[in-house]
């Protein structure tokens, strides 16, 4: 299952093997339970909560109203500090401005921070195609990338994978990557710990070119901000000679202020610390110290689209905590991969659809992929009401009337018309009621053959409630 | 007082037993019901599907059949959650109504003012929170303080009691997988506390739980609160 997202199948065929895996629903259930307690409870912590995720709202809806003026700001300033900053409006143009800069330098190799916006693009499977290679030094991308495997997950992308796997990963790939795993590794995590440092290593003291995204932008002085656990990324940002950050344009905050209510909400929504342990923030160029060229690529693809939509332009706002992941009843079932997208869970059910438009099977799957139990909303420390824009894209979908929703469409009109008329409802219920012993408890056609593959259809009662009502009441 | 009972489509066709203990507990309670024929479906399984057009007229009429009416009663958090939360949407007339709307448990709780309603029911209950009633609504302790109340019911903790049951209106059709796995550890959670009942609030969620249950043939039961608080030692629950 290796390298790409293109040409998935729909939301409910994907999960469908999901479900049938034992292992990976053991696994992602102990994953996301572990974390969501946790997370609930550094959230209990902080009695202006409420207060706080009401400031990153505003931040981020204030900054995504007057996102223009922010970028021009963060460009000025980026270059008075020594960067050089690029504009990509999809995909394919970052890309290439990225290939083109590490061309530039003469290396083969690049270092990587975890990055979203990057596997977003496909950067990696698009460096490798030009004879470079692109090296993950997070430690759960590195489990990903030397599995040839997909992320699951925005923050642990390896949470589909328990540690027994994570060691024969190790065992079998990391020779043929680089330094090979120590003889005899075993599965505890500080084992695996120290053999991917090791292996990790070797790599930052070659690096001649780090990539990475961020995840803030200041404007005011140009200032990126990467916030992690490990430690790699710090490495890979202050180690090679040039630094290429390829960042979302939606990622920017007008002042250092803004940080401070992000620094708080983000930690605790994500991996439930009260501060993340590193913080790394870079200014343009230094003398003598870090990079000694920087280039910040910025990144449409999608996110001007997504802006002028009204309603699910707060999808924007997401600052990719991943907490609506762990809380959700449907990626724990479903898994990361059915989603189709490096943003799995209820945020890519209402981002990927955004970005990437509703034409594809899996794209138009996505806004259903969810029971709409509000659980997402609840936890999201930005606030983003992602039921309302699920309704708001189904509408999309529905309203395009592709593959299904022309009949359901049609359905949808009969039931309204019986609900209109309710004495075609109560005949309708009257003869139901009826015929109730005649009912199968299986039935064929779609709908009704999906319910009784799982469930036995309700047993009717003698009369339906307006009946009873009649005769009792009136 | 006088309310109007909103008994939604669903409770209607299949499950007029909520309809009729609901009726009987309000009675009951001194409260003088009315039952507005002209109302049928609150129009959520359009809405949520994506079709706001096929919506409209169903806001319109369950609008207009309830108008002049200070209290309407719904025995389902779902239903009510989507008068109060996404009616607005579909304009002033339409808004009118969600202030005026109570599921049932807030009606009780905030407008009667009873926790003890004089219901018997001497069986293990556990209660399942239907999402909508939780989070859109903020049920809140209401129901729990309205079971804690009832003579002879025993009430034990259901584990992951705030987890979706994997209903979800039209996802149960349209990712039946994800949905049949959802209700199936809802089920083995219910089964885990030994009760007999499995209680709610929404007969939405009941309707797929229950379906699930009967396939299994486990002796555990689904049934709506509202049929818990009307069973009484002189009419009991059967």
């Amino acid at each position: 299952m290796s390298g790409t997202f293109v040409g998935m199948p729909s939301f409910p065929k994907a999960a469908h093997e999901a479900v049938g895996d034992a292992t990976l629903r053991a696994n992602l259930r102990h994953a996301t339970h572990t974390i969501r307690d946790k997370r609930a409870r550094a959230v209990a912590e902080l009695d202006d909560w409420a207060a706080l995720r009401e400031a990153g709202k505003r931040i981020k809806d204030d900054t995504l109203r007057h996102l223009g003026t922010y970028l021009v700001r963060l460009e000025e300033a980026v270059t008075r500090a020594g960067g050089t900053v690029h504009w990509a409006a999809d995909a394919a143009e970052a890309n290439r401005i990225v290939t083109d800069l590490v061309k530039a330098t003469g290396e083969t190799e690049v270092v990587k921070v975890k990055s979203m916006a990057t596997q977003e693009i496909g950067l990696n499977e698009h460096l490798e195609a030009e004879g470079i290679a692109a090296y993950e030094t997070d430690l759960a991308e590195l489990i990903v990338q030397l599995g040839e495997d997909r992320p699951s997950h925005i923050l642990v992308p390896a949470i589909h994978r328990n540690r027994g796997e994570i060691r024969d990963i190790f065992r079998e790939k990391m020779g043929s990557w680089g330094r090979p795993a120590p003889e005899g590794l075993s599965d505890t995590p500080a084992e695996l710990a120290e053999a991917a440092r090791l292996h990790l290593r070797e790599k930052f003291l070659r690096a001649k070119v780090g990539i990475s995204g961020a995840n803030f932008m200041v404007a005011e002085t140009g200032t990126l901000v990467v916030v992690e656990s490990e430690g790699n990324g710090r490495m890979c940002l202050t180690l090679p000679e040039t630094l290429i950050s390829v960042v979302g344009i939606e990622k920017v905050v007008p002042t250092w202020r803004d940080l401070e209510v992000f620094l708080q909400t983000l930690p605790r929504s994500s991996t439930a610390e009260r501060m993340n342990p590193y913080t790394s923030m870079w200014t343009g160029t230094t003398d003598d110290d870090g990079p000694r060229t920087f280039h910040l690529v910025l990144l449409d693809n999608g996110r001007t689209d997504a802006l002028a939509d009204e309603v699910g332009r707060q999808a924007l706002r997401c600052i990719r905590c991943s907490a609506c992941l762990n809380v959700c009843p449907v990626y724990e079932r479903a898994g990361g991969h059915a989603y189709g997208s490096v943003y799995p869970g209820p945020i890519g059910a209402i981002l990927t659809p955004q970005l990437r438009g509703t034409t594809s099977d899996i794209d138009a799957s996505l806004p259903y992929a969810s029971s709409l139990c509000g659980a997402c909303y609840d936890v999201c420390p930005v606030a983003i009401d992602i039921p309302e824009v699920l309704v708001h894209l189904r509408e999309r979908v529905a309203g395009e009337g592709g593959k299904g929703h022309r009949l359901e469409k049609a359905a949808m009109k009969a039931a309204g018309w019986v609900l209109d008329h309710p004495s075609a409802l109560a005949a309708g219920e009257r003869l139901a009621s009826a015929t109730r012993k005649l009912h199968p408890k299986r039935l064929p056609g779609p709908g009704a053959r999906q319910w009784s593959d799982h469930r036995d259809l309700p047993e009717l009662p003698a009369e339906p409630f307006r009946d009873w009502w009649k005769k009792n009441r009136t | 007082m006088r309310v109007a009972l909103f008994v939604t489509c669903v409770n209607d066709a299949v499950f007029p037993a909520t309809g009729v203990a609901t009726v009987r507990l309000l009675e009951r309670l001194g409260v003088e019901v009315d039952f507005p024929a002209a109302q049928t479906c609150c129009g959520q399984p359009q809405f949520n599907t994506g079709y706001r057009e096929e919506t409209r007229p169903l806001v319109r009429r369950t609008v207009r059949a309830f108008e002049g009416y200070e209290h309407v009663v719904v025995p389902s958090g779902s239903c009510a959650a989507m008068v109060r939360r996404h009616y607005p949407s579909f304009g002033a007339e339409a808004a009118s109504l969600g202030p005026r709307v109570y599921e049932l448990t807030e009606f009780l709780v905030d407008v009667l003012g009873v926790t003890d309603v004089g219901a018997y029911f001497p069986y293990k209950v556990t209660y399942h929170p239907s999402c909508h009633g939780l989070r859109l609504l903020g049920l809140g302790e209401r129901p729990r303080r309205l079971l804690e109340a009832v003579k002879g019911l025993e009430l034990v903790e259901l584990p992951g009691a705030e987890e979706c049951c994997g209903f979800g209106g039209t996802f149960a059709v349209k990712n039946p997988d994800v949905s049949a796995a959802m209700g199936a550890d809802k089920i083995t959670n219910a089964l885990s506390t030994g009760a007999g009942v499995l209680c709610g609030a929404d007969n939405s969620c009941l309707l797929h739980l229950g379906g699930m249950l009967r396939r299994r043939e486990d002796p555990l039961r689904a049934l709506h609160l509202a049929e818990i608080l009307a069973s009484t030692e002189e009419e009991p629950w059967q």
